[in-house]
């Protein structure tokens, strides 16, 4: 390759240019891939693609490095016979085989007790497809990320308002004011929200973060407002005290769309205490939740039928129903609730002053109630009332996983979902909004099977894997109250663990707690390195063995695309595709990319084809899903049903004519239906034609308030995205967690927790939400641990996905410890000295590096930067394995032992959500004589047969890469 | 006389390196390219970038700001860069004032990287030629482009649209209309380089409560109150009274 005089001729080669879909992170970027000579040349943001309009991230401009990285595993490999897990010693086998070994192992497990088969599977935006074979295969073990990644956000919302952030719902940032964003990683959402983020502020709005560590976007906000991590609650509860206290809230908002005018039985004695007075109007059975409630009625001073258009409720008071019985309406109890949660005593705990606290919720309810938005749209309620315009309040929120991975952040959560609610801003313009297929129930339909029957060999598990209880009885347990599952998911441990605990399923099936597994398959989860809390011991534990020298868990297969740490660990390594090489479906099953204005799904069409043996995961389970003869992958007599992915995506349906599909657009035979519609052979052609997205925009009429708006609802319901056409009320007060907790008083008949869990339930399932410091933080001594120890995620890499792509491991080849030069200058640590972090559980050595923008009571790094020595093909010496480190290792995946037992999960007590950001730590200097290297090392990973040679130098030039041009 | 720049907002610029990647992505395989890296999958790698983030704090806890800076080739109107090399190879264009180097001329004596006061240049270890910013030449004067994409490919990138291109000359510009309303100035205008690049500044957004907004007539608390049901108990005037 020689330099070129002419800086503008292009070089020679045949240019190509395909649409496809981004994923160099879940946030799923329409993209325009340029290749030359068949090499991939250039990245793009898609201009026409409804999610980024354009534009592109550094990850997504660097796809071209991850697809010719050399990390790339390109052949089915077998551990060799004798070597130890973790030692990375493979031999190559042929695809044939591969299947062969896991249809022998797969299909007796079947025959015998299927749930000795548990499938996760991480990052990975096919939750459709793993999920449907794990039900068909019969297994209740399956989960994905969910559970270590943000449950707590998703439950916590969807508990209160029936939809989340992200992929479900989002801030209004076109129409918005106001805007608080709090403890958000960078990466949730990416592109959209840096866009809308841009465009806020360029308006005139004003944006104000609430974090620990000023980074990122938090860095381009008119305000600051560092925060103690593990106390949002605290923070939220006292805006919640402030805006009652003030009066400004949205009343009318909150009378009809909320249960706060709903009368509670507050008598001890009466049966129904703590539950909703109902009227004798008998029961809607076809109603997730009938319309049969009580408000206190202001002019007749009677209890009347709710929502009756002559009814004008009270909030407060307390009221003596005419048999007796004491009851108060559920915004009085919330008001009782958060009278101790003063600004003042926030600021004790938040390290936020009062004043700064009461200046947010008066700038927050001002804003509401003074920026009124009115748009001429006509739409009915649920209830039939015509409204000549759509209104809204102009403040809008975000927020991730900075208050979702903590044990209390499920009631943050809550808390933060009545406060929007009290500003009146759910699914109206400038505030928070849905996008389809939320809203849903409260909570959404799907439930898993109630008892281990629901578990049967040879037949398809009689219920979904993961679920949504609306009371005690919808439980995954047995008889005794203990779980079926293996990672003890919708157990009385996490009783409304939606996404499951993958992050405990490796100690559980070495503990045998509940039981012992035969074949735990990974997919594109790195459950070796930053997947895993406590990665030491569980990297320990997945080559663990019996006495008599066979494996705890015997078989163990990873699906991944690259050298991962956890492909070490295989027996059976799977060399999956990149996104460029395969189909795929952001499918309205899983978690679709959705606009406010109506729904969104969209595919991956590939633009070169596989590398090596690759085989895209898809694939595989199609091929599985065929030779062991799961009923949706077979025909009748038993033969093969799909051809392949992509047949299946266009022919597979939820039900027999059922109509739904993986896709929803361009359904029917000539693609002229959408949402619902018989097959559509040429599905595929016209997404590629329409830049492998469907985007349908619904009516004006139909894109705000659609928990009450009748047009949408029935139009959901006609389209199959819901049963039902009811209104979803928002839970302030939430009877469905006041079942749980009435179960564990012994109050309601039914399923009872176990006796060492009663205590447990009782405390966190209060219906109202209310502040604890997180579970471990409890059980930690803060005088010898005093500090927060988190982790932020940068925009340039998403997880540890990156390490293995040359340009991006340029901008985060290392990590340090960031930290204030108050907090480390305590402890003699230099800037950019070494120093060790030690909690209760284990301990690193670092590099630090000073920071202003820490709140000094905690200390951060970039997660999932370090990486184990030779993983992702790196050099043993790279900078990830020698100076680059891990949090992982000061956290643990069970509680100390308490109260509740031995092992209990380091999660949020309700959901089961990973307590990443609970661990608390030590500081100090380390000594001079030290390694310069950070803590601890790990064995060199060799480089596995069939990854590529690790250039020392490289010239990327699309066109003659691959051709042996440098 | 035409003068391309870039404009760019660190008002809005949140450090997402999308302009630095894709700057690399498609000039190591353009006329520019390619651009080398050296130990990419070893001990500190690094390699030739023609434009970088750095991020600087400003104040102290918990008066910080936190602070992204994009920085390439500003692309001076008096480039020092230019008079300096001995072969002739840095140039500015005439047409349109981007500053670029020809490779075929270039020695690699880094005469240029001294003389720029903005660090702007990297050599290219391999080919031992310098190399910087060509404010993508190559894209905006490409036909077989759609318009909309003639176009630097960090301004296409930048998911903030925090990067604004065009002529600065052109005081109807956007650019220059940008410059002039929003403040915007040059790095380091004591050396006298003019560079054309531009940046824009934080700008708060800050709201002021006044007393009023607090005591409301539509206080929803008032509505709370409960009327009085029925006689009370104990003595009123209707006891005393006989007019």
């Amino acid at each position: 390759m020689t330099v070129l005089h002419d800086p503008i001729q292009p070089p020679a080669g045949r240019i190509e240019t395909k649409n496809t879909t981004c994923y160099m992170c879940a946030c799923r970027c329409g993209i325009r891939v340029t290749l030359r000579d068949n090499e991939v040349r250039y990245i793009q943001g898609n201009p026409d693609h409804p999610l980024n309009q354009g534009v592109i991230c550094a990850k997504g401009a660097s796809g071209i490095m991850k697809q010719y990285s050399p990390a790339r595993l390109t052949k089915p490999l077998k551990r060799v016979e004798g070597a130890e897990r973790g030692a990375a010693q493979f031999e190559e086998i042929s695809w044939d085989e591969a299947f062969q070994i896991m249809e022998d192992r797969l299909s007796h497990l079947r025959e015998t007790d299927p749930k000795k088969f548990a499938l996760f599977t991480g990052r990975d935006q096919m939750q459709a497809l793993t999920g449907l074979f794990a039900k068909q295969f019969g297994t209740p073990n399956y989960a994905a990320h969910g559970g270590f990644c943000s449950v707590n956000m998703a439950a916590g919302m969807i508990y209160t308002i029936g939809g989340s952030f992200w992929e479900f719902g989002g801030p209004d940032l076109e129409r918005s004011k106001l805007f608080i964003m709090i403890g958000t990683a960078e990466d949730h959402h990416s592109n959209p929200m840096k866009i809308a983020l841009s465009k806020f502020k360029r308006d005139g709005g004003r944006f104000i973060s609430i974090n620990p560590v000023r980074t990122g976007y938090s860095a381009i906000a008119d305000e600051w407002v560092p925060i103690k991590p593990g106390t949002d609650g605290a923070l939220i509860l006292a805006l919640i005290h402030e805006l009652i206290k003030t009066g400004l809230y949205d009343r009318d908002f909150l009378v009809q769309y909320s249960n706060s005018a709903e009368l509670i039985s507050t008598d001890e004695a009466s049966d129904d205490f703590g539950l909703f007075v109902r009227t004798d109007i008998p029961q809607d059975t076809e109603c997730f939740e009938a319309q049969d409630r009580v408000w206190w009625d202001r002019t007749s001073d009677k209890p009347m039928h709710a929502r009756e258009e002559s009814v004008d409720p009270y909030l407060l008071g307390e009221f003596t129903m005419p048999d007796g019985r004491q009851v108060k309406p559920a915004f009085q109890l919330l008001k009782d609730r958060v009278e101790e949660y003063t600004p003042e005593w926030a600021a004790e705990v938040t390290g936020i002053p009062a004043e700064t606290i009461k200046t947010l919720a008066h700038e927050m309810g001002i804003t509401a109630r003074d920026e009124l938005i009115e748009l001429p749209i006509a739409w009915t309620d649920a209830w039939g009332k015509d409204h000549e315009t759509i209104t809204g309040n102009p403040v809008s929120f975000h927020a991730m996983r900075g208050l979702a991975a903590h044990s209390n952040g499920f009631q943050s959560i809550r808390a933060l979902s009545i406060l929007m609610s009290l500003l009146g801003t759910i699914d109206r313009p400038g505030g928070f909004r849905h996008k389809a297929p939320f809203p849903r129930p409260i909570p959404p339909c799907a439930k898993t099977p109630k008892g281990p029957e629901g578990v049967q060999p040879n037949t398809p598990l009689d219920g979904m894997p993961l679920g949504w209880p609306a009371e005690p009885n919808d439980l995954f347990v047995d008889d005794k109250g203990e779980p079926v599952r293996i990672d003890k998911a919708f157990s009385w441990e996490h009783p409304l663990s939606a996404h499951g605990l993958m992050h405990n399923a490796i100690t559980n099936a070495v503990n045998k707690d509940p039981y012992d597994i035969d074949t735990l398959l990974i997919f594109m989860a790195n459950m070796a390195w930053n997947s895993s809390m406590n990665t030491d011991e569980v990297r320990k534990m997945l080559n663990d063995k019996n006495e008599d020298g066979s494996f705890k868990i015997p078989f163990l297969i990873v699906a991944d695309a690259f050298q991962s740490e956890m492909s070490a660990y295989a027996d059976l390594l799977l060399p999956d595709t990149t996104y460029l090489e395969r189909h795929d479906v952001m499918s309205m099953l899983d978690r679709p990319i959705s606009e406010f204005d109506g729904p969104v799904d969209s595919v991956r069409i590939p633009v070169v084809p596989p590398t090596g043996e690759c085989k895209p995961f898809q694939e595989v389970l199609i091929e599985m899903g065929s030779r062991l003869k799961l009923p949706a992958f077979t025909n009748e007599d038993g033969t093969r049903k799909f051809r392949d992915y992509p047949d299946f995506v266009v022919n597979y349906e939820t039900a027999p004519g059922s109509g739904i599909g993986f896709l929803s657009g361009w359904r029917g035979k000539g693609g002229e239906k959408f949402m619902k519609g018989e097959p559509n052979p040429n599905q595929w052609e016209m997404y590629e034609k329409n830049n492998c997205v469907y985007h349908h925009h619904l009516p004006k009429s139909f894109q705000y308030m659609r928990n009450w708006n009748r047009g949408y609802l029935k139009w959901s319901q006609e389209h199959g995205l819901q049963r039902y056409a009811e209104p979803i009320n928002i839970h302030i007060y939430s009877e469905v967690l006041m079942k749980f907790r009435l179960a564990a008083q012994g109050k309601l008949e039914g399923k009872q927790p176990p006796e060492r869990l009663r205590k447990r339930v009782d405390e966190n399932f209060d219906p109202l939400p209310f502040y604890a410091e997180p579970l471990e933080v409890q059980l930690t001594d803060k005088q010898k641990y005093p500090l927060a120890a988190l982790t932020q995620r940068p925009m340039a890499m998403y997880h540890s996905w990156d390490s293995q792509n040359a340009w991006l491991r340029q901008i985060h080849a290392h990590n340090y410890m960031y930290i204030h030069p108050s907090t480390a200058q305590a402890q003699d640590i230099e800037d950019g000295g070494w120093m060790w972090a030690e909690s209760m559980h284990g301990k690193v050595r670092c590099m630090a590096r000073y920071s202003e923008a820490v709140e000094p009571g905690t200390i951060w790094t970039w997660n999932a930067i370090g990486k184990a020595s030779g993983a992702w093909n790196l050099d043993g010496n790279a900078n990830e394995a020698k100076k680059g480190f891990l949090l992982n290792h000061l956290i643990a995946e069970e509680l100390p032992k308490n109260e509740c037992g031995e092992h209990i999960s380091n999660s949020d007590p309700v959901t089961g959500q990973a307590g990443w950001y609970d661990v608390r730590v030590r500081v100090y200097k380390a000594k001079d004589d030290e390694p310069k290297e950070t803590y601890p090392q790990f064995d060199e990973m060799p480089a596995v047969p069939g990854t590529g040679e690790r250039r020392k130098k490289q010239g990327f030039f699309a066109g003659m890469f691959t051709k042996g041009a440098k | 006389m035409t003068q391309l720049a870039l404009v760019i907002d660190l008002n809005v610029c949140v450090g997402c390196h999308a302009c630095v990647t894709s700057c690399k992505e498609w000039n190591t395989s353009g006329p520019a390219g390619f651009m080398t890296d050296e130990n990419p999958y070893g001990k500190d790698p690094t390699g030739t970038f023609f434009n970088r983030v750095q991020t600087y704090e400003i104040g102290e806890f918990p008066k910080t700001e936190t602070l992204h800076f994009p920085k390439s080739c500003l692309h001076c109107e008096d480039a020092p860069c230019v008079p300096v090399c001995p072969t002739g190879a840095s140039y500015k264009r005439e047409q349109d004032g981007i500053v670029l180097v020809d490779y075929d001329k270039c020695v690699g004596c880094r005469y240029c990287t001294w003389a720029c006061p903005y660090g702007a240049r990297e050599i290219d270890e391999d080919q031992k030629v310098m190399k910087k910013c060509t404010l993508c030449v190559d894209r905006i004067y490409d036909e077989s482009l759609p318009e909309a994409e003639r176009k630097p490919a960090c301004v296409l990138a930048c998911p903030t649209s925090a990067r604004l291109f065009g002529d600065v000359h052109d005081p109807e510009s956007d650019v220059s209309v940008t410059i002039r309303e929003e403040g915007g100035y040059q790095l380091m205008p004591e050396w006298g380089t003019h560079p054309s690049n531009h940046y824009l500044p934080r700008r708060k957004t800050r709201m002021h409560i006044h007393e009023d907004e607090l005591q409301r007539a539509d206080n929803p608390l008032n509505k709370e109150q409960r009327g009085p049901s029925g006689p009370v108990e104990g003595t009123t005037l209707d006891d005393s009274t006989s007019w």
